[in-house]
């Protein structure tokens, strides 16, 4: 059987905002790019980001600059990041925000008609660009009307199957040589002969019960990349999102932005109390607001007042609001209140957050400027994923990036808000550079040329659902599996896990997968969901399991994964990176160490010398009003520079390595103002 | 809590189809998409059925529901009567492909015929642009459209009459247009592709188009009524064309 076959220099997988800016690099560079996408161009997932997207232009907060960028990204991690990447995005990542502006973004405004940037957790200063609370569409809009102005072949609705490789006569080992698709509309086969591929193809949520996550996001770049023989790491750190809606259960798990709290609302218990307070870790203690006074003052007063508790990083918000609907203080949904209308005026609410005075208008009855929203934690984001070079986002793999939410790294153990946005076109354009100046020296008979074999045998594998229904006899309904591999995640790989549990996901995991080889769909291959998932259910099965293996194996809670057997953060632990690779079928999981950072950024977490800004009284605006246009801006600590009482420095379990630098000095800004 | 839905889905494809009725369980708080997911569930697993994001943002899941363009994660079964037979059809103005799913490549192709955004130099003394919110309000109101399509649905110019398609590109393009006219930063000028093969002519302001927007776009009286007279000034105002005609023949001059 001969597939539709198609040549190119790069083929881009996923069409969020990574792979859209990968593609545009790709391009500039000169290379023939291909976007190969699961659904309509415009339609991933990347349109759901609502809050903003970090960046240190330092328009509202003059103080801000990369190293407090830096610093903010590392320790919301848990320091588990790698180092070179949290310095090149917050390098780089003003640069992208104003290229996208050139490109057509239409960004809120400050008074003085800069780009305006709002407060978000864990964000020392107001950094997040923004759009009202619709920034993720105008991200892919930017970056898909810059695609169709540059011309760039786009294949929609196209699902990769297998990544194709070919013998590397560099390495003795495999190296890519294209990928193997199938058209959703038809249900036929496509290939594409490339030796570079990116795969932007975003999270895995999908497989937890309650998600912000589309069905699209089922794992498929991590599995694709892992059955190709490339390596993924810190797959045990998931994020949940502390504010999903959980009321109507048809829309549990529905995002509710992380700007709802940035710009005012506060979270509450049945018994009224504002919670938070009870949940300020001690690394953290310095830069919160103990009182509920002193949290309130700092909407206005930045210069004495210090951050409400409720901006605390994602993964102390939803541990908290899990340990009070624990205990029994939750609502009857099994939420909290978040609550902005007592705090600000309707027409405020209105103007700052529409898509969520919309989205609980229509799905809940619910009218945010008059009554609190129920929320709940729900799965939104992994840390983890393909491993990659910083520089270049080169994969394990020759011939294979990885960009965005399904690359590893950036994140650490806890991504804060904002910083997937800018990671997707800092390290999209960086993967498609990278991308292009590998296929640029592969020329004329060096390139790879895809194993037939490989192409045969994904055909049978795929087409096999269809056969299985005409066989009859014992099969699965890939609704079901899918289902089923939803309550397994949730209950037993969910925000609180236990070795125990984790053991037993394992074990219904390696069930579930038999199942699946029984998986039998109805109908014919054209445009059919049900094959569609049943073709999603091996990716989702393998992720499922890599994050069930590196949860276990990780002894100690730290960002993204929290065990109940081991409460706390272990010295050892901290040290280490899980890096997971597929053996003849079976995980592989190894501890690796940290790569070690250099000194002059290390010392940036030293106190009292980490004060990483000067006094905020400095050059703090007046304190804006709750306008249209201006945001609540900015932040301040009580502390003064050097008092060392600033912000704390980790733990010393935490901290970074103090030994002498092997890496080179940092140096790769191309954002001088901010260096 | 739960109970009946009676629904009746389009099944089909390019070659035809027709309404087929089903029974589907469903419970308080669903909106029209939890139904049809109930459905391939667990009566019809290929049904055909294009989402994404099921939170309104992302504009896949548009269809008609008795009759009506809606998105279907965005329709609360509650705004029909607990005994009433929910209707769920493609767009029309789109070809099937298959069940609910229609190919909706003319959006896609029109959007390729508009010219790019075109800046002008940086105002800033930082290199960056400067504009005002007052300014761009009108712009980001613009760019709230997620592309669900349904505007071109109802627009009865293409709805009605295939051969339109070749002439008018449809409210969601002049939404496009609109937005880059209106750009404060934009140096283009798309006047004369918008009365030549955009076609803004053909809309006659029914409005059905606002109608339909779920994000609430005035597409009607924001969008096409001022493109309209952008393009009326240039075309019939004498002075305008004259002056338009001096400041044409400058390039040539050059070379």
């Amino acid at each position: 059987m001969t597939a539709e076959t198609h040549s190119y220099d790069v083929v881009v997988v996923g069409a969020g905002g990574a792979g859209l800016r990968a593609a545009i690099e790709a391009h500039e560079q000169g290379a023939r790019v291909a976007i190969v996408c699961k659904s309509l161009l415009g339609k991933a997932h990347t349109v759901m980001a609502e809050g903003g997207m970090a960046a240190a232009m330092a328009n509202v907060w003059p103080e801000d600059n990369w190293r407090v960028h830096f610093r903010d990204t590392m320790r919301g991690g848990k320091m588990l990041n790698q180092w070179r990447m949290a310095q090149i995005h917050a390098q780089e990542a003003p640069d992208r925000v104003w290229e996208l502006e050139e490109w057509g973004a239409v960004f809120d405004r400050t008074p003085d008609g800069k780009i305006l940037q709002r407060d978000f957790g864990g964000h020392r200063y107001a950094r997040l660009a923004h759009v009202g609370d619709r920034t993720g569409l105008e991200l892919i809009r930017t970056l898909q009307n810059r695609v169709v102005a540059k011309k760039l072949d786009v294949y929609m609705e196209c699902t990769v199957q297998r990544l194709l490789t070919a013998p590397d006569p560099a390495t003795g080992g495999e190296r890519i040589a294209g990928v193997f698709a199938y058209w959703r509309e038809t249900g036929t086969f496509v290939r594409f002969d490339a030796p570079s591929v990116v795969l932007a193809t975003g999270g895995i949520g999908k497989s937890w019960q309650v998600t912000s996550n589309s069905w699209e996001y089922t794992g498929d770049g991590q599995a694709l990349a892992l059955r190709a023989g490339a390596a993924l790491m810190d797959m045990e750190f998931v994020q949940f999102h502390p504010t999903g809606m959980v009321w109507p259960p048809s829309v549990r798990g529905i995002l509710v932005t992380e700007g709802v709290r940035g710009d005012g609302g506060i979270l509450r218990n049945t018994e009224g109390r504002r919670f938070m307070f009870d949940y300020i870790p001690e690394v953290f203690a310095a830069d919160t607001a103990d009182t509920e006074e002193e949290a309130d003052r700092w909407y206005t007063d930045k210069k004495t007042a210090r951050r409400p508790p409720e901006l605390l990083p994602r993964d102390e918000v939803a541990r908290a609001i899990n340990s009070e609907v624990k205990a029994g203080r939750g609502t009857p949904h099994g939420g909290v209140f978040l609550d902005i209308a007592s705090r600000r005026d309707p027409e405020y609410i209105r103007r700052r957050l529409p898509s969520m005075y919309h989205q609980f208008k229509e799905l809940a009855d619910v009218d945010i400027t008059k009554e609190p929203m129920e929320v709940g934690p729900t799965c939104h984001y992994v840390m983890g994923g393909i491993k990659v070079d910083p520089e270049s986002q080169a994969t394990t793999l020759p011939g294979l990036f990885a960009a965005g939410e399904c690359a590893a790294g950036l994140h650490g153990s806890n991504r804060l808000g904002g910083n997937s946005l800018s990671d997707l076109v800092v390290f999209g354009r960086r993967a498609g550079a990278g991308a292009a100046a590998h296929a640029a020296a592969l020329t004329g008979a060096d390139r790879p040329v895809p194993d037939e074999a490989q192409i045969a045998e994904t055909s049978t594998q795929a087409l096999a659902p269809f056969e299985r229904a005409v066989a009859g006899g014992d099969t699965e309904n890939p609704y079901t599996l899918q289902s089923d591999l939803q309550a397994v995640m949730q209950s037993l790989v969910g925000i609180i896990r236990t070795e125990h549990e984790l053991t037993q996901a394992l074990k219904e995991i390696v069930q579930l997968r038999q199942r699946a080889e029984r998986v039998a769909v109805e109908g014919h291959r054209q445009y059919n969901p049900g094959w569609h998932l049943a073709l999603d259910l091996r990716s989702m099965l393998l992720v499922a399991e890599c994050v069930a293996t590196a949860a276990l194996a990780r002894k100690e809670s730290r960002g993204g994964h929290t065990r109940d057997d081991f409460p706390g953060t272990d010295p050892v632990f901290a040290r280490l990176n899980h890096v997971l690779r597929l053996r003849d079928g079976t995980l592989d999981l190894v501890a690796e160490p940290l790569p070690t950072m250099p000194a002059e950024l290390a010392e940036l977490f030293d106190a009292p010398a980490a004060t990483p800004a000067p006094p905020a009284a400095a050059a703090a605006p007046a304190a804006l009003p709750a306008t249209a246009t201006a945001t609540t801006s900015g932040t301040a600590t009580t502390s003064a520079p050097g008092s060392g009482s600033d912000v704390p420095p980790q733990p010393a379990d935490a901290g970074p390595a103090q030994s002498p630098p092997e890496t080179p000095p940092v140096a790769g800004t191309n954002n001088e103002r901010n260096a | 809590m739960g109970y009946d839905l009676a629904m009746r889905v389009w099944r089909g494809d390019a070659d035809g189809g027709e309404l087929r009725d089903f029974t589907v369980e469903v419970e308080e708080g669903m909106v029209v998409l939890d139904a049809v997911h109930r459905l391939q569930a667990t009566q019809a697993g290929d049904l055909a059925v294009r989402w994404n994001c099921k939170a309104g943002k992302c504009g896949s899941c548009s269809a008609e529901v008795n009759g009506k363009p809606r998105l279907m994660c965005m329709t609360r079964l509650n705004l029909f009567d607990p005994g009433e037979t929910v209707t769920i059809t493609p767009l029309r103005t789109f070809p099937v492909v298959r069940d609910l799913v229609t190919a909706v490549a003319f959006n896609y192709e029109k959007a390729e015929e508009v010219p790019t955004f075109a800046p002008g130099r940086p105002t800033g003394d930082d290199g960056h642009h400067r504009m005002q919110q007052v300014d761009v309000d009108r712009v980001q109101e613009f760019r709230k459209c997620i592309e669900c399509f349904m505007c071109q649905n109802v627009c009865h110019v293409i709805r009605d009459h295939e051969d339109k398609k070749k002439v008018f590109a449809g409210p969601r393009l002049m939404i496009r247009y609109a937005e880059l006219e209106m750009h404060p930063l934009d140096t283009n000028d798309r006047r004369d592709l918008l009365r030549g093969e955009a076609g803004v002519g053909y809309c006659n302001i029914t409005k059905c188009c606002t109608d339909v927007c779920p994000e609430h776009i005035k597409i009607t009286d924001n969008g096409i009524i001022p493109l309209k007279e952008r393009v009326a000034d240039a075309s019939f105002d004498p002075i305008a064309a004259i002056g338009r005609r001096l400041r044409r023949r400058s390039p040539g001059e050059d070379g």
